[in-house]
């Protein structure tokens, strides 16, 4: 944790509020997103028990399995679920704007531009917790290898059609969601704990309920009685605190938890004493058992389902950053290029991913996240100030310019501008800097020396960022008085080399995919088969 | 168990310069005329690793067999020309680097065998080309190596080694398996146990699909004195146990100024006698720039100048003075090594190398001063338990290392037990960090000046 992040952590406890950790709402926020929030059976790995999802806030569709353990209800569950989001998932498919893209021609080998499509949107999910991701992942990993009758008409017990590609979609969003800064799947409380500090555990920040009560508590509690109330917290509304701890222990008079878990999992008192009798009248075939279950299910899930569009208004109520329009370019990216795959009838995505995809996966992870981290600081100043505590950048007012110009056949102005600054950053010799021009381009300096007369004043050679002329370019050198704004973090880092071809993965790592001898793909002697 | 482990002392009479000629000469064979792709050498720390590069390279290069060497860094790709043109200055040497201002060491321009440049073409037909990991990804051959030597190829990722390994047909892999792993900044968890997982080291992807390949180890540490490599040995390398290649009394380190009785002269005085001092600060939860063992880190430094250190080596008979150059400060963070620079340059000294434990890997000095990664911490993570971390704080030095820590770190370990999951498919790596560090405090807790500043 950052010791900005300690700093709002420290206030939010005592002030018992959340602490802002962000003045601009750092990700993507969909006109429309669709909000999914699943419950899974307690024992049972990947048996959905129900789920809210939607993009209406007022009417989510209730989907619920009475029997989890029967495989049919399961099945049914799945294909209502393909049925209520892939024609949002595919919503975006067509409306598609033209962008010029360098390829490789393949008969001259040369980089030509090409006009290539791109979404004008893509689809945003969002989820309740970081839980939520896992268990979409899960799902996708369950569907996409299903086979539907149409597929393969011989083979006993066909999939519903549709489930095997969202499952390929859900596996797609889950994929995205670890590249840092994505924005095609969500979590709520991933999307709170970035702009908020609470006063609690990142570990107590998973409780949806209790994370929302810390930014924003209720008024007063619809039910506490007037004995808790005291007199002058009541008018000010309660304290985040005591709103977190009501949001996690608060049960109603028949023992249900006034905010329940916000899932995947369920809330084991509600498991034992109201869903197990339940089901056990629906296995025994008990009118009505079915309605019953629907109702219980709900129950859970509609608090969570408020909660998130809770925090969806919250979230609103911050101006998007300048660079989070370029990010989400990227997520639109990634929703084209799989629906191009899915159009294409590629087979889905592997169960593992080889050497050179993973390799490649985790290079372009490492490039996204320093983006993301320059491109927060540069949005935010709140962010940048955590940075400058952190010793990565530093805010100072020019006190003096002085042109100068590189040695060589063709002198260039490299400009030695005087700061004065507060930070107290530490500067390694000719450190290189980074500065965010008006324009959107980056400036680069070098640091020179610490002025020797006056303590808090230092001096950069700006080295770049001036035009290629010999006079730099009106705007470009910083002016007496100006405040600057200085990084020791690159603000586009550049991604990593090219890798191999998977076919020309080299010995070191196994050879090619598919090739004899690999160790990955030793069949598994103990069990029958193996679906997932 | 430590001590049963230190039992193992001389029971037999044991050679250092012969047993490491051994190892060399089966390590050299299997290079040579070895039928396989890839031979492995793991090298503890001070082992004579860099030395077996410029051996290999240069009887590669002596046979006729031109070869490229990939190192990490560029700093360690500079120090290896200029050993290649120590030993042969006729030797016709690449320096491929990248095109940055300033991208390697000026001193190889002087150099008449070496050329540099940052096109792989110029360097066409030199024996030997060095260059960076990094560079080498970006540069294409029509004809692969036919040889390479990867240096520090424990610190080497795995993807690392996947975008160079297509450039060479065999290698020899040269590395310390017990220093810094190499890590990343987002989370790899969805490979772990995969055999090619791109976080992992390019040493345990290379053997797991060639589990085969002659795999040596040099059983010497020419740079750990007599009175570290047992500790280091034992605590940090526990199934691959090295010896010190000299012996109790061959090295010694001796002020000229007497003590003055204070705390900091006192552990310098244990140091000295010993090789491992402990200037224990009074427990307290402090930030990581803790001003008062940056203070001390700074105190301890000044009084090793101040009072005229000459420290005596097989190298030669004489007492060589202990100069600035010869003293490093280690710290596990960037801002606790800014902190500790300021607080040197407030006492007016310069020319200490003060960095982190990444940056220090590889380099040797003849005293180090150590703040301790958990001092005054109030947990104890992963990142601050790593084994490799506290390896190489602990392994930097000739004579001494004197650790600056806040009292109650055994408290803190025993309030934090290593908490990782066990991924299937991933080898656990013996020893874990939390016993490493255990293993080394006690030892340093024999060595210990209580000083209050």
């Amino acid at each position: 944790m950052s010791l900005i992040e300690t700093l709002a952590r420290m206030e939010a406890v005592a002030t018992g509020r959340a602490a802002p950790l962000a003045t601009v709402r750092h990700r993507h926020l969909s006109e429309q997103p669709l909000v999914f929030v699943p419950l899974t059976t307690a024992g049972e790995a990947g048996a959905p028990l129900g789920a809210l999802v939607g993009t209406d806030r007022e009417k989510p569709a209730l989907l619920a399995v009475p029997q989890p353990r029967n495989r049919d209800l399961r099945f049914a569950f799945l294909a209502e679920l393909a049925e209520s989001l892939l024609p949002y998932v595919d919503g975006f498919a067509d409306v598609v704007e033209w962008e010029e893209r360098k390829e490789t021609d393949p008969e001259t080998g040369k980089k030509v531009p090409v006009q290539v499509e791109l979404c004008a949107d893509a689809p945003q999910l969002i989820v309740p917790s970081a839980a939520g991701i896992d268990f979409v992942r899960l799902l996708g990993r369950s569907m996409r290898f299903r086979r539907t009758a149409e597929q393969e008409p011989e083979a006993p017990y066909p999939a519903p059609p549709h489930v095997p590609l969202l499952g390929r979609w859900f596996t797609h969003f889950g994929e995205r969601a670890r590249v840092p800064g994505a924005s095609l799947l969500l979590s709520m409380t991933g999307l709170l704990t970035r702009h908020w500090a609470t006063g609690q555990s990142l570990l107590e920040d998973q409780h949806l309920g209790a994370l929302l009560a810390w930014i924003d508590p209720p008024a007063r509690h619809p039910t506490s009685t007037p004995r808790r109330q005291r007199s002058a917290p009541a008018l000010q509304g309660v304290s985040g605190r005591a709103a977190a701890e009501r949001a996690e222990s608060a049960r109603d008079a028949d023992g249900r938890l006034l905010c329940p878990p916000a899932g995947p999992a369920t809330d084991p008192a509600f498991d034992n004493r109201l869903l197990a009798p339940a089901m056990a009248r629906f296995d025994a075939g008990v009118p009505g058992a079915e309605d019953e279950i629907h109702g219980l299910i709900e129950s859970q899930l509609r608090p969570t389902w408020d909660a998130v569009w809770h925090g969806i208004d919250l979230l609103r109520g911050l101006p998007p950053g300048a660079r989070v329009a370029d990010r989400w370019k990227r997520d639109r990216w990634s929703y084209t290029a799989h629906r191009d795959r899915v159009r294409a009838g590629e087979p889905p995505q592997p169960r593992r991913d080889d050497a050179v995809t993973a390799a490649q996966k985790l290079a372009s992870r490492e490039t996204a996240q320093a983006q993301l981290d320059a491109q927060e600081a540069l949005d935010d100043p709140l962010v940048m100030a955590g940075r400058r505590l952190a010793g990565e950048a530093l805010e100072g007012t020019v006190t003096a310019v002085e042109m100068a110009f590189s040695e060589g056949r063709r002198p260039m102005p490299r400009p030695l501008v005087t700061l004065r600054t507060a930070d107290r950053t530490p500067l390694p010799e000719r450190a290189k800097l980074y500065r965010a021009l008006p324009d959107g381009k980056t400036q680069t300096a070098e640091f020179v020396a610490y002025a020797a007369e006056e303590p808090g004043a230092l001096v950069v050679r700006l080295t770049g960022g001036m035009g290629r002329g010999r006079t730099p370019e009106p705007g470009s050198v910083p002016e007496p008085d100006d405040a600057v704004c200085w990084t020791l973090f690159e603000h586009a880092p550049r991604g990593g080399p090219e890798l191999p071809d998977p076919e020309d993965t080299p010995w070191t790592h196994g050879g090619p995919p598919g090739a004899t001898g690999a160790p990955e793909d030793t069949p598994d002697t103990a069990t029958a088969e193996d679906f997932l | 168990m430590l001590g049963s482990r230190y039992a193992q002392r001389t029971a037999y009479s044991f050679d250092p310069a012969a047993e490491a000629a051994a190892a060399t000469d089966a390590i050299l064979h299997d290079t040579l005329h070895g039928e396989r792709r890839g031979v492995v050498v793991d090298s503890p720390p001070g082992a004579g690793k860099s030395t077996l590069v410029v051996r290999a390279a240069r009887e590669l290069a002596a046979a006729g067999r031109p070869l490229m060497v990939v190192a990490q860094t560029n700093a360690q790709v500079d120090d290896l020309v200029l050993r290649l043109a120590e030993k042969d200055p006729r030797l016709p040497v690449g320096r491929l680097h990248s095109s940055e201002p300033g991208a390697f060491d000026p001193a190889l321009a002087e150099l008449p065998a070496v050329r540099t440049s940052a096109k792989a073409a110029d360097l066409a037909g030199m024996d030997i080309v060095v260059s960076t990991a990094a560079k080498w990804a970006y540069t294409k051959v029509d004809e692969p190596w036919r040889h390479a030597i990867v240096d520090e190829a424990y610190q080497m990722r795995s993807d690392a080694l996947l975008t160079v390994a297509g450039l060479f047909e065999r290698a020899l892999f040269v590395g310390d398996p017990g220093q810094l792993d190499p890590f990343s900044v987002v989370g790899a968890d969805q490979w772990a146990g995969l055999s090619y997982d791109p976080s992992s080291s390019a040493v345990s992807t290379l053997l797991a699909h060639n589990p085969d390949l002659p795999q040596h180890r040099l059983p010497v540490s020419w740079r750990l004195p007599a009175s570290a490599a047992p500790l280091v040995s034992a605590a940090f390398y526990p199934y691959t146990p090295f010896r010190s290649g000299t012996d109790h009394g061959d090295r010694r380190l001796a002020f000229g100024v007497p003590s003055d009785g204070s705390g900091v002269d006192r552990v310098l005085d244990e140091a000295a006698e010993s090789g491992w001092g402990l200037l224990e600060l009074p427990a307290r939860h402090t930030p990581r720039t803790d001003p008062e063992a940056v203070r001390a880190v700074a105190l301890v430094v000044g009084r090793l100048l101040a009072r005229g250190g000459a420290a005596t080596s097989e190298h030669s008979p004489d007492p060589a003075p202990l100069t600035a150059a010869r003293i490093a400060v280690g710290t596990a963070h960037r801002d606790q090594a800014a902190a500790v620079r300021t607080a040197l340059a407030e006492l007016g000294v310069t020319e200490v190398a003060v960095d982190t434990a990444n940056r220090l890997q590889g380099r040797e000095f003849d005293v180090t001063v150590v703040l301790h990664p958990l001092s005054g911490r109030p947990d104890a993570t992963a990142f601050h338990l790593e084994t490799g971390r506290l390896c190489v704080l602990a392994s930097r030095h000739r004579h001494a290392c004197i650790v600056v820590c806040r009292a109650g770190v055994a408290d803190l370990l025993d309030e934090h037990p290593s908490t990782e999951p066990v991924q299937l498919g991933v080898t656990v790596k013996f020893p874990d960090g939390w016993e490493a560090n255990h293993a080394v405090l006690a030892h340093l807790s024999e060595h210990r000046v209580p000083w209050r500043p």
